[in-house]
């Protein structure tokens, strides 16, 4: 790292960028701040740097060649798909390339036989599921930016959606992955098969938020669409009905395919924004769907219908038809962007609980926002207590910006408390990673470094990304880089 | 709790790890025991194979060297079971037919069912043992949601956590499932928990040409029905059994179970799972491996497999376990895996006769990421004290 500083960054970037035009072409190289600007940040608006070089990938070649000459000058890349990640994966180096993916759009041909299919990354979420449909299959991760975020950024930040709960996240969808490590060597991890011999690097890859390497190809798991969907829309007076009866469902061994959860504040936003209609004067309100073989998903929506009769429902609406349900999940899908209409600014926090803690969390957010004289509205993944606080602020009011981070962060830290985690799915990135500290042990952050200085020993992958404090891969005692004498003997290759 | 209550004994052939008998066996009782054992063995420059109900020690290769063998099984304990978050936290030497007692007792289930006698979680997970269940919950990779694992510096680490949705840092859960012991001791486990399903319905159809399994099998698949299982029971070039289980509410096991018939062309249907769903074929004397394709792969499978194996594969999924007469088994294994190559398969040797042992390539191809399968074992243990020799590429 030192040697580098010897170089003024500014003629090492013009050195690179010569490269990188020769290798990929000049029209797919920007280095003119005005175009490069346009790349400052992603979905998490408060940090921002401008990127010495931007570089349009369209082939595995050029995020090859890019890689490559990255790692051989020792300047730092970051990769980015459609830039709608919320915790900063891809705010790029200041004196770094930013590595833009979403050209890489072609989706391979659907093997409906064994339910999957290959896609490059840049490919937008929705469009998978868009070409799987004819074949009466679908993408399960759902998360609510899916008309726009891309699948290579779903599996770096290991994306989940209103469906995990019964279908999981993005890492139980993805067969296999074909990835360009930060040297330029291309390595295909997992594959078409659901098993292959040796570690599963592809289960380390994904979640890694773009710091081991640039996935350039991804074959993903479809599933059958279900042959029934039910889905409900509960209007409660208390939030605590509201969670009892995501208890409830649970203890009667149902698991639905979601269960959305909105408080007072949040309905307000959705009802401004996309007039969704939620039951008026609700203090909650919950959207459960069920999907499956019909008898089984009637029997079970009579049930949870009872069960939230039990809990002090006051409306219980079912949808009748597709159009009915679109409704129902527009209010939620809409929530984040919506609060917009209430408030002049708000910070989108994401953090985990244990779901049987979820009144209590609840109560202590509140009595944390009240003390700050802010406002909080809620949306939430209830059944996997997966939580969305949006911290409502203005700007024009000196101070609160920081009001509304620091209880943004105290929420965090009752996540932890509570016996959860610092994100759910919108990653660690540049925004959470002090916070991993208060979650992982030195031990735990420092073995999660061996993978890191596995795959990317010279820290050029989206470095000072995930982790608190950045490490070198230094060399440690007894580590061999040569052949095992094993293997040496030629004994090593034969088990 | 009071320190150093490990026993420790000379190995014996008893516990030989697929043949090599380990010099001493240890077996600690807390954490921070195996740490100070890994420590110690680190300074010694002493060789270490965990093992826990040592029901699959057979299916990685033979260690080039075992002076310690760490008997996991002293780590008993069920820390932590919370029925309403479905989510249990267990020490690594937990039988998984024990952790099925404790958590059946709240109707849950973790949805784990492989068939291995005596296994251990720190087993199931260091193996990605699974069962024919595997096709509706998946496996180790899908339900293990947190880990403690001890490095062989002796180094304590955690990853995941107690909350089934999780994203923060690297999930190094992944990477010791199916690790065999290579990089660190498994010592705790945390799990996603399922309802146990108040009804199952079976449906068995009897196949005179077993090949037919693989065409029915991509049917259920694209079918709306949601089986738990759909298990081929075969003779290669013979006849077949194929079992579809049905797992859920009363109403829904039986509908399905009629359709599964209907859409099947036929099949007797049972009130009550069989006692051997999933059962491992063949016996000490043949060569067992584990198969993995493509599931529109398994009519090859079967065509490619030699005469007298026995197969019990999970047919929906692309997995199939092959008991190969040990006489063919090494000229076979070559041309089962050619046969497998188009359909990404892969073919690995769980339990050979030591007679034929040594003349099998027990992993087979591993692909392009084997040297970065070498980097991360050269990170997590760079004196190769960790299970050395039992991994693929000699790792
Ligand atoms: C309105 C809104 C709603 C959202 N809802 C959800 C939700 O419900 N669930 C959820 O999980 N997320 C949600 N998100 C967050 C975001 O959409 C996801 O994190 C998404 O996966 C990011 O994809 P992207 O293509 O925009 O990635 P980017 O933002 O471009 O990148 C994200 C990270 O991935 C890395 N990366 C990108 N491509 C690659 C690649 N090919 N190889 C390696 N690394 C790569 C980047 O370096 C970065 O670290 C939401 C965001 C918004 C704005």
């Amino acid at each position: 790292m030192t040697a580098l500083a010897e170089t003024p960054v500014s003629s090492r970037t013009a050195d690179l960028a010569a490269g990188l035009r020769a290798a990929v072409g000049a029209e797919r190289v920007l280095t003119d701040r005005v175009q490069t600007r346009t790349y400052e940040c992603d979905g998490l608006a408060n940090f921002k740097v401008t990127p010495a070089i931007v570089v349009l990938a369209e082939s595995r070649q050029h995020v090859v060649d890019c890689v490559r000459l990255c790692s051989e000058a020792g300047v730092p890349f970051v990769a980015r798909g459609s830039g709608t990640g919320l915790s900063g994966g891809a705010l790029p180096s200041a004196d770094g390339v930013l590595l833009v993916l979403s050209r890489l759009r072609r989706l391979g041909p659907v093997d409906a036989d064994n339910a999957q299919v290959t896609v490059e990354p840049g490919v937008i979420n929705l469009w998978v599921t868009r070409d799987a449909a004819p074949h009466d299959l679908l993408y399960a991760p759902d998360p609510s930016s899916q008309l726009v975020c891309s699948i290579g950024g779903n599996v770096a930040e290991n994306a989940g959606g209103a469906h995990c709960l019964k279908y999981g996240f993005t890492v139980n969808h993805v067969l296999g992955a074909e990835v360009v490590l930060p040297d330029g060597e291309v390595v295909h991890l997992g594959g078409r098969a659901p098993e292959h011999p040796g570690y599963d690097l592809l289960g380390a890859f994904i979640g890694s938020e773009g710091t081991l390497g640039v996935a350039t190809e991804l074959t993903l798991r479809l599933i059958r669409v279900p042959e029934e969907v039910q889905t409900m829309l509960v209007g409660y007076h208390s939030v605590e009905d509201a969670a009892g009866t995501v208890s409830d469902i649970i203890a009667a061994g149902i698991v639905p395919a979601a269960v959305e959860m909105m408080d007072a504040l949040a309905i307000e936003a959705a009802e401004a924004a996309v007039s969704c209609g939620y039951p008026e004067g609700a203090t909650a309100v919950l959207v459960i769907e069920l999907d499956g073989p019909k008898a089984e998903v009637e029997a079970q929506f009579a049930q949870v219908e009872e069960i939230a009769g039990t809990r002090n429902a006051f409306e219980v609406r079912i949808a009748a038809d597709a159009d009915e349900r679109a409704l129902m999940w527009k209010g939620r899908k809409s929530a984040f962007a919506a609060v917009g209409r209430i408030s002049p600014s708000y910070y989108v926090q994401d953090g985990v609980i244990p779901r049987t803690k979820l009144p209590e969390v609840l109560a202590e957010m509140k009595r944390m926002a009240d003390a700050k004289g802010l406002r909080v509205a809620n949306v939430f993944h209830a059944g996997d207590g997966n939580l969305h606080p949006l911290v409502l602020f203005d700007d024009a009011v000196e101070g609160q910006a920081h009001e509304a981070e620091e209880l943004a962060g105290d929420i965090l830290e009752q996540c932890i408390t509570s016996g959860g985690s610092i994100t759910g799915e919108h990653g660690v990135g540049q925004e959470k990673r002090m916070k991993m500290a208060k979650q992982f042990t030195p031990e735990d952050l420092d073995t999660m470094q061996l993978v890191r200085c596995a795959f990317d020993p010279d820290g050029v992958a989206n470095p000072g990304k995930v982790f608190p404090t950045p490490r070198l891969c230094g060399e440690r005692p007894g580590v061999r880089t040569g052949e095992h004498p094993v293997q040496a003997a030629g004994l090593g290759e034969v088990f | 709790m009071t320190a150093a209550t490990a026993t420790r004994r000379p190995g014996t052939p008893d516990d030989a790890v697929n043949g090599v008998v380990p010099g001493e066996v240890v077996r600690p009782t807390s954490v921070e025991e195996v740490a100070e054992l890994l420590k110690a063995a680190t300074a010694d420059r002493r060789t270490v194979v965990p093992a826990g109900g040592r029901s699959k020690l057979t299916w990685a290769a033979p260690p080039s060297s075992c002076d310690l063998l760490l008997d996991t099984t002293g780590l008993d304990r069920v820390v932590e079971h919370v029925a309403g978050d479905l989510t249990v936290v267990a020490e690594a030497g937990v039988r998984l037919a024990d952790l099925q007692a404790r958590v059946g007792d709240a109707g849950q289930v973790l949805a784990l069912d492989p068939p291995e006698e005596g296994a251990t979680l720190g087993g199931v997970v260091s193996a990605n043992a699974s069962g024919p269940r595997r096709l509706r919950y998946g496996t180790v990779r899908d339900l293990l949601i947190g880990i403690t694992v001890v490095l062989a510096d002796g180094t304590v680490a955690h990853a995941g956590g107690k909350v089934v949705k999780n994203v923060a840092g690297y999930d190094l859960g992944k990477l010791y499932t199916g690790a065999h012991g290579t990089l660190g001791v498994v010592v705790s486990t945390t799990w996603r928990l399922h309802p146990v399903p108040p009804a199952r319905r079976v449906v068995v159809l009897e196949l005179p040409d077993a090949s037919a399994a693989g065409p029915l099998a991509i049917a259920l698949n694209r079918s709306t029905l949601t089986p738990s299982a759909v298990e081929l029971v075969a003779e290669a070039g013979g006849a077949g059994r194929l079992v579809v289980v049905f797992e859920s509410i009363a109403e829904s096991v039986s509908a399905q179970a009629r359709q599964a018939v209907e859409l099947m062309g036929g099949g007797a249907e049972l009130d009550e799972v069989p006692a051997d769903l999933g059962r491992r074929p063949g016996g000490p004397d043949d060569v067992l491996l584990r198969l993995a394709y493509v599931p529109t792969g398994l009519t090859d499978v079967l065509a490619a497999l030699p005469a007298g194996t026995h197969l019990a594969a999970s047919a929906g999924t692309g997995v199939a376990y092959a008991a190969v007469p040990a006489a063919d088994a090494a000229g076979a294994l070559p041309a089962v895996r050619a046969a497998l190559a188009p359909h990404d398969g892969s073919a690995v040797l769980l339990h050979a006769p030591e007679a034929v042992r040594d003349q099998l390539d027990h992993w087979g191809p591993v692909g392009d990421a084997l040297d970065l399968m070498r980097r991360v074992k050269e990170r997590f243990d760079p004196e190769r004290l960790m299970s050395p020799g039992r991994f693929v590429g000699g790792l």
